[in-house]
């Protein structure tokens, strides 16, 4: 497919043809929707609807295990209370942890949209770091409560706690090699339309699990620690 | 693309020259950046609707019941602002299809989480343990 002006020429060319027809022709544009116009966008447009309704099906994965523990979250068969064994000067800490990586992921994504590679990629460790400050204090919390004998098996509320707080960490788990990987990417490949493509999921993805943390910490810690 | 003229000798595909579009305009994509006051906003709002929560619970000005609603309306609009800021959600973007998206699975999120919490307290309350059952009979 060549440059524009040359297509305005070379009509004999059907999809170009319906494609021109389609930009004159305003009503029928969203009639179809594979037309050059959808390729044209390095597929950005269809990723990020299909990478938010990846999210969405997330989200409903977390309103299962969030339905579980708030079933099971008052079970605690003569076992420890939230009040009990959470720690909420650790969450907070915690929290603000995942605050701030969402934060500097921001500024990565707005250093590349001036197309700053090494800033970009300055702001997504420091992201990455934060990441992993997460991670390291909710596995000092969970190896504490296991040591103190809270473990998964010891109540239904634990187990559902566990669960939970677990399947988001390791979201982030999984977020952190996400970002490993698309930084050896942008390393070797630079802030081509493709990586900038993938660093706008992994971006929804990122501050989708800051979404979903909110939930935890304000019906998990805080609301166990009220009860 | 109306700017296509501009890049034709990069001989590529049109692929490469909307990109370069993009980079012009890229504050009207879809899931657009967003710019460094939206974040600092964004940023400022989730840390004082954090933070005052946290407060609330550790320093415990209120009685419990009160604290709880107000705990879980700061959590509703530390969602929203999450969601307005960082994920820069609107009406406009993919056609309204983010949003018609997001709309339906709240739906089912409220369903799933006020059904389940429904049902089992009432079954909770409702009925007897298997050992009282026995005594009774």
């Amino acid at each position: 497919m060549s440059s524009t002006t040359m297509s305005d020429q070379t009509i004999s060319d059907p999809s170009r043809a319906e494609a021109d027809r389609q930009k004159k022709d305003d009503p029928q544009r969203d009639v179809f929707f594979v037309t050059e116009e959808a390729h044209e966008h390095g597929g950005m447009g269809g990723t990020a609807l299909g990478f938010w309704i990846y999210l969405m099906s997330d989200c409903l994965i977390f309103a299962v295990l969030f339905a579980t523990y708030g079933v099971l979250g008052t079970a605690y068969a003569g076992g420890p209370t939230p009040r009990e064994i959470f720690e909420l000067p650790l969450v907070a800490l915690n929290t603000s942890m995942l605050l701030l990586s969402s934060i500097t992921y921001g500024f990565a994504m707005l250093a590349m949209a001036r197309g700053a590679k090494a800033q970009t990629q300055g702001w997504l460790a420091i992201t990455g770091l934060f990441g992993l400050a997460f991670l390291s204090i909710e596995l000092y919390e969970f190896a504490t409560l296991i040591h103190e004998g809270a473990t998964p098996q010891r109540s239904a509320f634990l187990s559902s706690f566990f669960t939970l707080v677990g399947t988001h960490g390791l979201h982030v788990t999984f977020g952190i090699i996400w970002l490993v990987t698309l930084m050896t990417q942008v390393a070797r490949r630079g802030l081509i339309p493709e990586n900038r493509r993938r660093l706008m999921c992994l971006s929804m993805f990122w501050h989708f699990l800051d979404v979903v943390w909110i939930g935890v910490f304000t019906f998990v810690y805080l609301l166990g620690v009220l009860r | 693309m109306s700017a296509g003229p501009v890049h034709v000798d990069t001989g590529h595909a049109g692929h490469d020259d909307a990109n370069h579009d993009h980079d012009t305009h890229g504050h009207g994509d879809t899931h657009g950046h967003g710019s460094r006051k939206d974040y600092l906003i964004g940023f400022f709002l989730s840390v004082v609707l954090t933070a005052i929560p946290f407060w609330l619970v550790m320093a415990g000005p209120f009685s419990a019941g009160v604290t709880a609603v107000a705990i879980m309306a700061f959590a509703f609009v530390q969602i929203i602002v999450h969601m307005v800021y960082f994920l820069h959600m609107d009406t406009k973007s993919e056609g309204g299809w983010t949003m018609m998206a997001l709309v339906f699975t709240v739906v089912l999120v409220v369903i799933t989480l006020s059904g389940s919490i429904w049902v089992m307290y009432h079954l909770n309350t409702n009925m007897m343990p298997a050992e009282v059952m026995s005594e009774m009979r």
